[in-house]
């Protein structure tokens, strides 16, 4: 036993060092820094002023905030930013309530038609988006949602995926602690509330970073559903902006940074926590 | 006055009382579930039936819908430009999934030993799965750009190199929306398939290590096989990722929507020209359920495959 442990010990030194390794090593950290050169050459000329955009120096010669005061200058973006904040969280806070209810519901409650309507939640996985956004459309037209934060939302308030998600991790929840806030004589709503769902945090967690990212870069149907500037998000925002900007770049990498810097900057404070999500979501899921 | 007052909140509540634990349950569960059917009967299911309908009707949002039978998918099947569309649509999913399968896997399998500053290399990759798609199409369509704007061609010319017309040739412009789209999406791929090896058990390689297996070895007899699942996995989000590209095509060809001649247009963008340019919105319906059906087609054959290794 201590012979083979020692081998073992001896292999694994062996490997670490082996040149292999380093070149493994070296060639990951250039094939990541290829990875973000297109958000460094954004940033970079975001700082740059209409001029120097044909010096193609990743460090600007003089950096200037004048793209940014120009562009965040008549507000709009400002306004998308907000709207696409407002509609991401709105969202974010109806899939985490109705999702994990519904998940909880279908995995620790018995009553006839229960497997029916999970199935019948999952079978909605099947259909696409884009198949929905026509009927959406006629829908949000006749009841006067077009144009609206509602007309935005209203298709992801609820997902499979979510419910499906927290049915899985609902599952592993022991039934003694809810039958002893049973005995307590709790209600079902509070056991559900204060009981279940501070069990299974990760998975919320999980879910709130997969919904949030998710509604923030959506756009097909923000596109589909906006009329009037006001109340784009910020996607469509950046989008139509850019268009009409034609070729300055340099206002163009500037609208595009001030979409990119907020997920980058939640990103850098919540690493592991949304690494850990994203594995979560990708495995259960 | 008060015996009024007490009888009508005792009312509710011992009836509520009367009744036996598991009816009471079962009020609950029911009452957990009301507000999510009603939105899966209204917005899920009702709308999916709504879109076969519309598919087999001339609606064009002025005239209210006539049924028309299958003239809508007669005119699809028709179309060159549908089949254009159609080809482009494949050749995404075709191209983009192997090579971001490939890319992804060998990252994470190297990544995953790396121990100095691996959270620091690991955001690199993960860092453009963060950003937004409509943001990310400009920035790449500026990368595209001729001499001396775009920073491809600039760094081809400094190499001595041809310029490439990248978004402005049929031949190119597909590959060059594509890369994009690969690039975005490798984080995802990368940490899903980290958890996947992280999964397999260490005792496996200890026992093959012992056995006197190589490196190549382990890699093809035990890594490949036990990550079956999240291969499969992966490859069906990503196939349906692609098959269902739009964002990277809309914002990187706005001056002509899926151009040049059609050259990079896949049908999510064909189906928005015919909804909301064209209003032809049953001729659009026809498209989705197109749409609807090759996902199905791709998810029903996730199923087949995952069954068959049980």
């Amino acid at each position: 036993m201590t012979a083979i442990t020692e081998t073992r010990e001896l292999a694994a030194n062996r490997r670490d060092i082996r040149p292999g390794r380093i070149i493994a090593w070296t060639l990951l950290l250039i094939g990541g820094l290829i990875m973000i050169t297109p958000l460094l050459f954004m940033f970079s000329t975001s700082l740059k002023t209409s001029g120097q955009v044909y010096d193609l120096r990743l460090i600007p010669a003089a950096p200037t905030f004048e793209n940014y005061i120009k562009v965040l200058g008549d507000g709009r973006f400002m306004r998308w930013f907000l709207n696409s904040t407002f509609i991401a969280l709105t969202v974010t806070l109806s899939n985490v309530f109705f999702d994990s209810l519904v998940g909880y519901t279908l995995a620790k409650f018995e009553f006839r038609g229960r497997y029916f309507i999970f199935l019948a939640i999952l079978s909605t996985l099947m259909i696409p988006t884009e198949m929905l956004v026509i009927p959406w459309y006629l829908m949000s037209s006749q009841l006067g949602w077009i144009d609206s934060y509602w007309g935005i939302m209203f298709p992801g308030m609820m997902t499979a995926f979510g419910t499906f998600l927290m049915k899985q991790f609902f599952e592993g929840v022991p039934n003694d602690f809810l039958e002893a806030a049973r005995v307590d004589g709790l209600n079902e709503f509070t056991i559900w509330w204060k009981i279940a769902m501070p069990m299974v945090v990760p998975a919320i967690s999980a879910l709130a970073i997969f919904t949030f990212l998710g509604n923030w870069t959506a756009f097909f149907w923000p596109l589909i559903v906006t009329t009037s500037k006001e109340l784009y998000t910020l996607p469509v925002g950046i989008s139509s902006f850019s268009a009409e900007s034609s070729i300055q770049w340099e206002l163009i990498m500037t609208g595009a940074a001030i979409g990119t810097i907020p997920t980058l900057l939640v990103f850098l404070a919540l690493q592991r926590f949304i690494v850990r999500g994203v594995m979560l979501a990708g495995l259960k899921g | 006055m008060a015996s009024a007052n007490a009888t009508s909140p005792a009312g509710p509540s011992r009836f509520w009382d009367r009744l036996n634990i598991s009816t009471k349950r079962l009020i609950w569960a029911w009452a957990f579930l009301a507000l999510p059917i009603l939105f899966y009967a209204g917005i899920r299911f009702y709308p999916t039936f709504q879109a076969f309908w519309l598919s087999l009707t001339n609606w064009d949002l002025l005239r209210p819908a006539q049924f028309i039978g299958l003239a809508n998918y007669q005119k699809m099947f028709a179309d060159p430009i549908f089949w254009k569309v159609f080809q482009n649509t494949f050749l995404y999913l075709i191209i983009g999934t192997p090579i971001s399968l490939l890319i992804s896997f060998v990252i994470a399998y190297y990544l995953d030993r790396v121990k100095v500053m691996h959270g620091f290399i690991r955001a690199l990759y993960f860092l453009p799965y963060l950003t937004t798609a409509a943001a990310m199409g400009w920035v790449w369509r500026w990368f595209y750009q001729p001499v001396p704007i775009g920073v491809i061609n600039s760094f081809l010319s400094t190499l001595g190199i041809a310029q490439q017309p990248f978004l402005r040739s049929v031949d190119q412009a597909l590959i060059s929306i594509l890369i994009p789209a690969i690039w975005a999406g490798l984080g995802f791929q990368i940490i899903i398939f980290m958890a996947g090896l992280r999964a397999i058990p260490s005792t496996f390689y200890e026992a093959a290590r012992i056995d006197g297996l190589g490196e190549w070895a382990i890699l093809r007899k035990i890594t490949i096989p036990l990550l079956k699942p999240t291969t499969v996995f992966l490859v069906v989000f990503s196939s349906i990722g692609f098959l269902r590209i739009f964002d990277q095509v809309y914002n990187m060809t706005t001056n002509d929507p899926g151009g040049p001649l059609n050259a990079t247009k896949p049908l999510v963008l064909m189906i928005y020209q015919t909804a909301f340019s064209s209003y032809q919105m049953g001729y659009a319906a026809a498209q989705t359920v197109v749409l609807f059906t090759i996902l199905l087609i791709v998810s029903l054959l996730q199923l087949y495959v995952l069954r068959e290794k049980k």
